[in-house]
C-alpha cells in the first residue's frame, strides 16, 4: 500500500501563507484562551485534596452534596461525577496537615449511611510541595527545551534550531489551549504529555530537516522553496505513518485507558495533532523567511572542504618532508 | 538464507528478552520481578514534614528547667525565669553570683550568652539550631522506619526527601482502617513521662490557671479518658521515655490490655529512690500531655517496672507499646502530601491501561503489515522483541511500573515501529530509483541512520529531563519511554537489518518488490 504518489513533488511552500495565517491564528486564540480562562491547575500544582468514592451502585450525589456541605470544611467542594455514574470525585482547594486525621477520613465518616461505598484515592497536596513541583515543572520544560536545542543547533544550523524552537512554541500553545479550553486539570501527567509532546514534535521537525540538509547539499540548484518541497515529500509518507502509529495507541489511550490516564492522552491526542502539521507547514516555511541561503551553505560546505584538502596536503607535505 | 552477526545479536535480544520477563509476565516464584507502582498495587504515600522549631522549643525548655535547678542546687537568686520560642533569660539579683551563672551557661552545649546589666539571655547559635533541626528529622526516620518495621507491612519505604522531607511509602494496605491505624503509629509523639502529683495543691486545681500553676513549678495536666478531669503535676518529670528498655502488652486482672514497661539501670534507680520518699502520693503516668493513671505510691517499687492502663483495644495497645519501644519523636510530624489508592482502583488501572496496550498493539501492528506486507511483518517482529526487552530489562533493575510508566509502553509501541518506517520508506526509494535490492537495503539503513539517532536522542532529552524532574509515578514513564527508545535502537535498527540480510538473496531472486515492501511492483 502507499498513501502518497512517489513522482509527484506536493507544492508545501505555496501553500505556506495559507497555513501561516491559520497557524498565527490558532496561536494567538490560544493565548487568549489561556490569558482569560487559563489553565485549570490541579492539586498537583495548585495544592488542595481529591478524594475519589465509587458505590455499588449509582452514587447518590445529592446526598452526598447535602451531608458534606453541613461540614464547613467541604463549603467550597467540587462534588462531580468520575468516569462513571457509581464514581465521585470530591474536589477542594484546602489541605489538612494531619498525619492521624484527614479529609479522607472526614469524608468516610460524613458518607456514612449514603449507601454501600469505598474510598479508592485519596490525595493530599500541601501548598508547600504544589509550589515545588509547579517550579520543577516549569524548570524541567524549560530545561527540556534547551537541552534539545543545543542538541538541534549542534547537529544542524542555528536557523534550524530557530526554526524548531518557533514549532515547539506553536505547539506547546495550541495544546496547552485546548487544554485550558476544555478545562482539563492541569497535573503533572499534563506536565510529561507535554514533555513527551516536545520530544515528539521534534522529532517529526528533525526528519524532515534531515532531508532538506541532505537535498541542500545534494542539489546544484539555489532555489530552497523547491528543496523544502521535495524533502518534505519525500519524508510524508514517513511523517503520516508514524503519526498514524502513534495517534492509534494514544487514542485507545485515550478511549479504554481509565478517567484517570485521560487528560494525558487528551494532551498528546492534540499535541500529535499539531506536531504533526508543524512539522510540515510551521518549522520549514520558517527555514524559508529567516532567509536560509543555499548558494551561500554550498559555498560554506565548498570553503570547509577546501579547507579540509589543504590541510590534508599540507600535511602530506609535512609529513614527506620530516620523512 | 544465511546467519550474520546482528542476527546472531538479535536472537541473544530476544532470548534474553523471553527469559527475564518470564517471571515477571508469569508471577513465578523465583527470578527478579517488576514491581508494581503504588498507583497500580494500592498503597499509600506520603511526603512528612518535621516541625523542627518545636524541636528547638523543647531543648530551650529544658535549659530553663536546668538553669532552675542549678539556681536551687547553688542557692543563687534568681528572678523572671522567663522562656520563649528562642531564649531563655533570667536576672541575677546578687552580681557576685553572675561568675559561676557564666560559668555554668557556658557549658551548655551550642548555647550563646548575652548580659545585659544583670538579665542573662541564653539561646542557641545558628550552627546549634541546624544541628537541633537536622537531629529532629534523622531521628524522626529512625523513629517512623522503627515504628514501621513492627507494624507488620511489608518492605515499608522510608528515606530522606530533599533536605527537610521524609518520604514514607507503604504498599499493600488494604483497607482504609489499616492506613489511619499506620499513619497514627507514624504521627504519634509517645512522649512518657513519670511525674510526681503536687499533693498539696491539687485539691485546687480546677480553680487555678496556667500561670498560677506555673508559680508552683507546677503544671496541669487532663486525664486520657475524661478531659474534665484535671491533675496538678510537677512540671519536671520523675523521669521520661528515654530510659525504658521495653514496652509489651499484657493484660491486668480484669483481662483488659495494658502496656508494661521496664526501665533501665539509673531509671530503675530514679524510680526506685522517689518511690521510696513518696509513699502515700500519687505517681501519674502522662503519655504525650494526657494522664493515662495516677495511681497512689503504696511501698517503694525497685526493679523498675511499671504498667500503663487505659481504655484501648488489644490493637491500640499493640501499636502505643511499638510506639514506646521505638521512642519518642522529638517533634511532631506533619502531612505535605498525600496520596492513597485503594487496591481495587489500582486493579482497574492495570487492566484499562493492559486494554489499551493490546488495543494500540494490535492497531499498529495490522497496520504495519497492511501498509508494508513482508517489511511489515519484518517491522512487528522487532516491536514485539522490543517489548519482551523492555519488561526484561525493567525486572532486571527491579524497576517500578506505574500508570504513567504503562502509558510509556503504550507510547512506545506506537514510537518504536518509527525507525523502521524511515528505513522501509528510504529502501521504497532506492527500489523505485531502480537500485538492486541489495543495494536498496544497505543504503535505506545507511541514509536512515543520522535522522533515526537524530530523532531518538531529542525524545530521550525529554525523557531524561522528565526522570531527574519528575516525582513519584511520572518517574515510571520516564523510565519506560527511555528504556523504550535504546531497546527499539537495537531491534528496529540492528535486528531487522539482520532479517533482511539473511533473506536479501531471496529478495533479490524474487523481485516481487510488492510481496516484500508493499510497493507497486
Amino acid at each position: 500500500m502507499e498513501f502518497f504518489k512517489y513522482n509527484k513533488t506536493y507544492n508545501f511552500m505555496g501553500k505556506s501563507k495559507i497555513a501561516m495565517i491559520l497557524s498565527i491564528v490558532l496561536v494567538l486564540a490560544s493565548w487568549a484562551i489561556l490569558a482569560t480562562k487559563g489553565l485549570n491547575y490541579g492539586i498537583d500544582f495548585a495544592g488542595g485534596t481529591i478524594v475519589q468514592v465509587k458505590y455499588d451502585k449509582k452514587a447518590p450525589i445529592d446526598a452526598m452534596r447535602e451531608r458534606l456541605k453541613a461540614d464547613k470544611l467541604f463549603e467550597n467542594a467540587s462534588i462531580t461525577e468520575f468516569g462513571s455514574p457509581d464514581e465521585v470525585v470530591i474536589r477542594m482547594k484546602t489541605s489538612s496537615a494531619n498525619v492521624t486525621k484527614d479529609i479522607g477520613d472526614v469524608v468516610r465518616e460524613a458518607l456514612k449511611g449514603t449507601g454501600n461505598f469505598e474510598i479508592r484515592r485519596v490525595d493530599i497536596v500541601g501548598p508547600k510541595v504544589g509550589n515545588e513541583l509547579k517550579e520543577k515543572g516549569l524548570m524541567s520544560l524549560f530545561l527540556a527545551i534547551a537541552g534539545i536545542l543545543i542538541y538541534v543547533a549542534f547537529r544542524f544550523e542555528w536557523r534550524f534550531a530557530v526554526a524548531s524552537i518557533v514549532a515547539l512554541v506553536h505547539d506547546v500553545s495550541i495544546s496547552m489551549g485546548a487544554v485550558a479550553l476544555f478545562s482539563v486539570d492541569v497535573n503533572l501527567d499534563v506536565l510529561a504529555a507535554i514533555l513527551t509532546l516536545l520530544g515528539y514534535s521534534l522529532n517529526d521537525t528533525i526528519i524532515v530537516f534531515d532531508r532538506i540538509r541532505e537535498g541542500v547539499t545534494k542539489s546544484k540548484g539555489a532555489d530552497l522553496a523547491a528543496i523544502i518541497n521535495e524533502s518534505i515529500t519525500r519524508t510524508l509518507a514517513r511523517t503520516t505513518l508514524t503519526s498514524l502509529t502513534t495517534f492509534f495507541v494514544v487514542f485507545t489511550l485515550f478511549m479504554f485507558g481509565g478517567e484517570i490516564i485521560h487528560a494525558f492522552a487528551f494532551t498528546l491526542l492534540v499535541g500529535i495533532i499539531v506536531g504533526t502539521y508543524s512539522s510540515i507547514f510551521v518549522a520549514s516555511p520558517i527555514l524559508l523567511l529567516f532567509g536560509f541561503d543555499v548558494k551561500k551553505y554550498h559555498a560554506k560546505l565548498a570553503e570547509k572542504a577546501k579547507r579540509e584538502a589543504e590541510k590534508e596536503r599540507m600535511r602530506a607535505q609535512f609529513e614527506s618532508g620530516v620523512m | 538464507m544465511k546467519l550474520n552477526y546482528r542476527i546472531v545479536i538479535f536472537a541473544l535480544a530476544i532470548v534474553f528478552g523471553i527469559v527475564f520477563s518470564v517471571p515477571s509476565l508469569l508471577q513465578t516464584e523465583n527470578g527478579k520481578k517488576i514491581t508494581l507502582g503504588l498507583d497500580l498495587q494500592g498503597g499509600l504515600h506520603m511526603l512528612l514534614g518535621v516541625k523542627t522549631e518545636e524541636a528547638i522549643k523543647s531543648r530551650i525548655k529544658s535549659i530553663a528547667a536546668s538553669v532552675k535547678h542549678f539556681a536551687d542546687r547553688e542557692d543563687i537568686l534568681i528572678e523572671n525565669l522567663t522562656f520563649d520560642d528562642e531564649s531563655v533569660s533570667f536576672e541575677v539579683l546578687d552580681s557576685d553570683d553572675m561568675p559561676s551563672v557564666e560559668e555554668f551557661a557556658k557549658k551548655i552545649e551550642g548555647a550563646t550568652i548575652s548580659k545585659n546589666g544583670n538579665v542573662v539571655t541564653i539561646s542557641f547559635t545558628p550552627e546549634e539550631k541546624k544541628k537541633i533541626e537536622q537531629h529532629a528529622i534523622e531521628q524522626a526516620i529512625e523513629t517512623i522506619r522503627n515504628r514501621l518495621d513492627q507494624f507488620g507491612l511489608s518492605e515499608p519505604i522510608v528515606a530522606k526527601q530533599g533536605k527537610e522531607k521524609i518520604l514514607v511509602e507503604l504498599a499493600g494496605i488494604k483497607t482504609p482502617q489499616e492506613e489511619q491505624r499506620a499513619r497514627e503509629l507514624i504521627s504519634r509523639a509517645a512522649k512518657l513521662e513519670l511525674m510526681a502529683v503536687d499533693e498539696d495543691r491539687n485539691a485546687r486545681v480546677y480553680n487555678m490557671s496556667d500561670a498560677d500553676a506555673a508559680e508552683y513549678g507546677d503544671i496541669i495536666l487532663p486525664d486520657a479518658k475524661n478531659s474534665q478531669i484535671k491533675y496538678l503535676v510537677k512540671e519536671i518529670p520523675i523521669l521520661d521515655g528515654s530510659m525504658l528498655t521495653n514496652a509489651n502488652v499484657g493484660f491486668d486482672q480484669n483481662n483488659r490490655p495494658v502496656i508494661n514497661f521496664k526501665l533501665n539501670a539509673e531509671g530503675a534507680d530514679i524510680f526506685g529512690d522517689f518511690t521510696g520518699k513518696n509513699v502515700g502520693k500519687r505517681l501519674a503516668i502522662v503519655l504525650d500531655g494526657k494522664v493515662f493513671s495516677a495511681p497512689n505510691i503504696n511501698e517503694r517499687i525497685g526493679g523498675g517496672a511499671g504498667q500503663i492502663s487505659g481504655n484501648y483495644t488489644v490493637l491500640e495497645a499493640k501499636d502505643l507499646a511499638i510506639a514506646l519501644r521505638s521512642g519518642a519523636l522529638l517533634a511532631p510530624i506533619y502531612m505535605m502530601e498525600k496520596r492513597s489508592v485503594g487496591p481495587s482502583l489500582g486493579a482497574d488501572s492495570i487492566k484499562a491501561s493492559l486494554v489499551a496496550l493490546i488495543g494500540g498493539f494490535v492497531l499498529v501492528i495490522i497496520f504495519m503489515v497492511v501498509y508494508y506486507r513482508m517489511a511489515g511483518v519484518i517491522a512487528n517482529i522487532a516491536l514485539i522483541a522490543n517489548l519482551f526487552i523492555l519488561l526484561a530489562v525493567m525486572s532486571l533493575f527491579g524497576a517500578t511500573l506505574t500508570l504513567p510508566g504503562m502509558a510509556g509502553i503504550v507510547l512506545t509501541v506506537g514510537m518504536a515501529v518509527d525507525a523502521n518506517v524511515i528505513i522501509n520508506e528510504r529502501i521504497r526509494e532506492l527500489l523505485r530509483e531502480g537500485k538492486s535490492a541489495k543495494k536498496a537495503i544497505e543504503e535505506g539503513y545507511s541514509n536512515a541512520m543520522s535522522a533515526i539517532l537524530d530523532a531518538n536522542i531529542t525524545t530521550l532529552i525529554a525523557a531524561v529531563v522528565l526522570y531527574v524532574y519528575g516525582t513519584g509515578a511520572i518517574k515510571g514513564f520516564a523510565i519506560t519511554m527511555s528504556i523504550g527508545i535504546l531497546a527499539s535502537m537495537l531491534t528496529a535498527i540492528l535486528g531487522t537489518h539482520g532479517i533482511y540480510q539473511m533473506l536479501e538473496d531471496r529478495i533479490a531472486k524474487s523481485r516481487n518488490y510488492r510481496y516484500w515492501f508493499g510497493i507497486k511492483g
